[in-house]
């Protein structure tokens, strides 16, 4: 076989998720010029291996490994760190890619342990320079853009999500599908006693495409129902700040910066929030970023796109409502 | 209860770092905080602790000279003892060789039931060195808990942020735990505790007092330059009365900038 480029897919119920897709563009990108096939490794419990085939395989990859147990049923480190470790040491790959996402960013450093592999966290680009990969990530959170190497392969990262655009079909390739060793997986030491699941329909805020994000500007948590209706109009997921979380007021699993989520959607909308740099390093990477504040001398505006200097309780229902009459008028 | 948290410092949190000659200008930082996570880390740990009744809680922090005093910052807030990983070979570590020398250091040590670092430090975003711990030191492990609710027959039951929400998961220990933010603010040290930190023991342990091979810490990831961030263009303030500039934002979020 010919050189590898790999993706560690994720998926939930046999379906492969967005990162999955993102991973694989990036991948693609590189395997020419590095002169690899693109594989992605597929773990989980009840796989259709063949439509996993197709679909892949149209959107570019070459082959697809597909590990199939019970124990891979539900993301385990142990079990999917010795799978990815033997197919690692089968193939030697040129490059790993994992999504910096719940699962990836446990599973890649156990992985890079157990192979003795260097791993660059969090990257945004990915490129070939004389024959060899050379990595981007955001350092200091955000504040600085670090390039790194790693000098032996294989090469591991974890790769930002809604950094690359999704590999989309096209064609009808199909890829290879290679089936994966699961023997005497070891045991997971770790048990999940319960589960306390997000209750709202909305996307997680690391993976939407449009975050509105809502400040100690909104006085308080009766009236984050602004935030949420705002949201919900637009498919975007709530974000908050750590002063608003600190209140009590919204869950952690919202807070956006510094030491809660870095975020990259295509919009921010950021609605009584300051900008203080431990926020703002959560999400400056943002496509696009539009601040409401009454103070117009706030720091969110210096790395706003488009700023509204008002009263958000005056501000936010109009937004509403023009975006209902938006939303109408392009049915 | 023996409780080791792995500790580094970090710039202040609030201060913008510059970058001079393709580096991070650390040596223009006046200010080095503890890094938050481990911060939190500690905050929990001394709950913990307090809740149980008993337990010690050992600092272990790779660093320079200066780093000590970031290190009686923690004995301040509570922590017991601290060891203090000083060497040229520990400059330009990568997560793999902080891993090592760490695993190193705690093996030395010996008497562990819980190992609890960050689950990332600040400072280069990397998040690695936790999880690499505990595979070094044949440990299970547990990534982002927001706090250790339980310790009972020789397990801990912890609460961690997971995809879609919370789990509440149960590891046998000893293990590792990496923290993320905790649902309590950390302590400010008190003057008693301030005091009371300068004659708690810290011991200093180079790489040959670990036994480590300077060649093996080799870093694998190599750092070759850093850059600032590009600037982000100058925003557009939209006025007028908010019906109108509510409008006009969809209108442009519409046909301008493409996202909705
Ligand atoms: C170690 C550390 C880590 C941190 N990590 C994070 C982090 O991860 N995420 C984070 O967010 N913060 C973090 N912080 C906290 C950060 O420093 C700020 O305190 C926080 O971001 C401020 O939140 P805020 O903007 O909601 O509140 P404020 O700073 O109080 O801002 C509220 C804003 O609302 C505006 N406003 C008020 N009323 C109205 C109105 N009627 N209409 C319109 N605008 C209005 C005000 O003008 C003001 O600008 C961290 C701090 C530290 C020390
Ligand atoms: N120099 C260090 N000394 C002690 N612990 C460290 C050091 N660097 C990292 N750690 C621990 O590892 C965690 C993750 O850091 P990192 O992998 O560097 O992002 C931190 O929160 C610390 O608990």
């Amino acid at each position: 076989m010919a050189d590898l480029a790999l993706v560690v897919a994720e998926q939930q119920d046999g379906k492969l998720k967005k990162i999955t897709y993102e991973m694989l563009t990036a991948a693609r990108q590189v395997a020419d010029e590095l002169d690899t096939e693109v594989g992605v490794i597929v773990l989980g419990d009840g796989l259709d291996a063949d439509a996993l085939a197709a679909d892949l395989g149209a959107r570019g990859a070459d082959v697809v490994f597909v590990g199939d147990d019970p124990a891979l049923g539900s993301y385990a480190a142990e079990a999917y760190s010795t799978v990815i470790q033997r197919l690692v040491e089968d193939e030697e790959p040129t490059l790993v890619l994992f999504g910096m996402t719940p699962m990836g960013r446990d599973l890649a450093p156990c992985v890079a342990a157990k192979v003795n592999g260097g791993l660059a966290s969090d990257i945004t680009g990915l490129r070939v320079e004389d024959g060899e990969l050379v990595i981007t990530r955001p350092i200091f959170s955000g504040q600085a853009i670090a390039t790194v190497r790693v000098k032996r392969p294989p090469v591991l990262a974890t790769v930002r999500p809604n950094t690359w655009s999704a590999a989309q079909p096209a064609g009808d390739d199909e890829a290879d599908v290679e089936t994966l060793d699961v023997d005497d997986l070891p045991e997971n030491a770790v048990h999940v006693l319960s589960v306390e699941a997000k209750e709202s329909e909305r996307p997680e805020l690391t993976e939407a495409s449009i975050i509105v994000a809502g400040g100690r500007g909104l006085q308080g948590p009766e009236n984050f129902h602004l935030i949420e209706e705002l949201a919900d109009l637009l498919g975007a997921a709530v974000g908050t700040t750590r002063a608003v979380v600190d209140a009590g007021w919204r869950p952690y699993e919202e807070q956006v910066g510094q030491t809660g989520k870095t975020v990259s959607p295509q919009l921010y909308i950021a609605i009584g929030i300051s900008g203080a740099i431990q926020h703002v390093s959560g999400m400056r990477t943002s496509r696009y970023i539009v601040a409401i504040n009454k103070d117009p001398e706030a720091p969110i505006f210096k790395i706003a796109d488009y700023g509204i200097v008002g009263d958000l309780f005056k501000v936010v229902p109009e937004l509403i409502q023009a975006v209902k009459e938006y939303k109408a008028a392009n049915q | 209860m023996n409780i080791i948290i792995p500790m580094k410092r970090v710039p202040d949190t609030a201060i913008q770092v510059n970058v001079k000659d393709g580096r991070v200008a650390l040596e223009e930082v006046e200010t080095w905080v503890i890094n938050p996570y481990d911060e939190y880390a500690i905050e929990e740990a001394l709950r913990l602790i307090e809740r149980l009744g008993e337990g010690k809680i050992t600092i272990v922090t790779i660093g320079p000279e200066a780093a000590q005093e970031t290190i009686r910052k923690a004995l301040a807030m509570g922590a017991h003892e601290a060891y203090h990983l000083l060497d040229d070979a520990f400059e330009h570590l990568d997560a793999l060789g902080r891993a090592r020398v760490l695993a190193a250091a705690i093996e030395k040590i010996g008497e562990y039931d819980l190992i609890w670092p960050g689950f990332k430090g600040v400072d280069y975003d990397e998040g690695q060195t936790g999880v690499m711990l505990a595979e070094f030191l044949g440990l299970p492990h547990v990534s982002t808990a927001i706090t250790v609710e339980e310790i009972e027959d020789g397990h801990a039951v912890a609460k961690i942020e997971a995809e879609g929400g919370y789990q509440h998961v149960r590891v046998p220990l000893p293990a590792v735990i990496t923290q993320t933010q905790g649902p309590n603010e950390p302590r400010y040290p008190t003057l008693r505790g301030i005091m009371g930190a300068k004659k708690k023991p810290l011991t200093v342990w180079n790489a040959d007092d670990l036994g480590l091979d300077p060649d093996e810490l080799e870093p694998v990831v190599e750092l070759l330059h850093v850059e600032r961030p590009p600037a982000r263009k100058a925003g557009r303030i939209l006025e007028g009365e908010p019906a109108e500039v509510a409008r006009e934002l969809v209108r442009i979020l519409h046909e301008e900038a493409k996202v909705i």
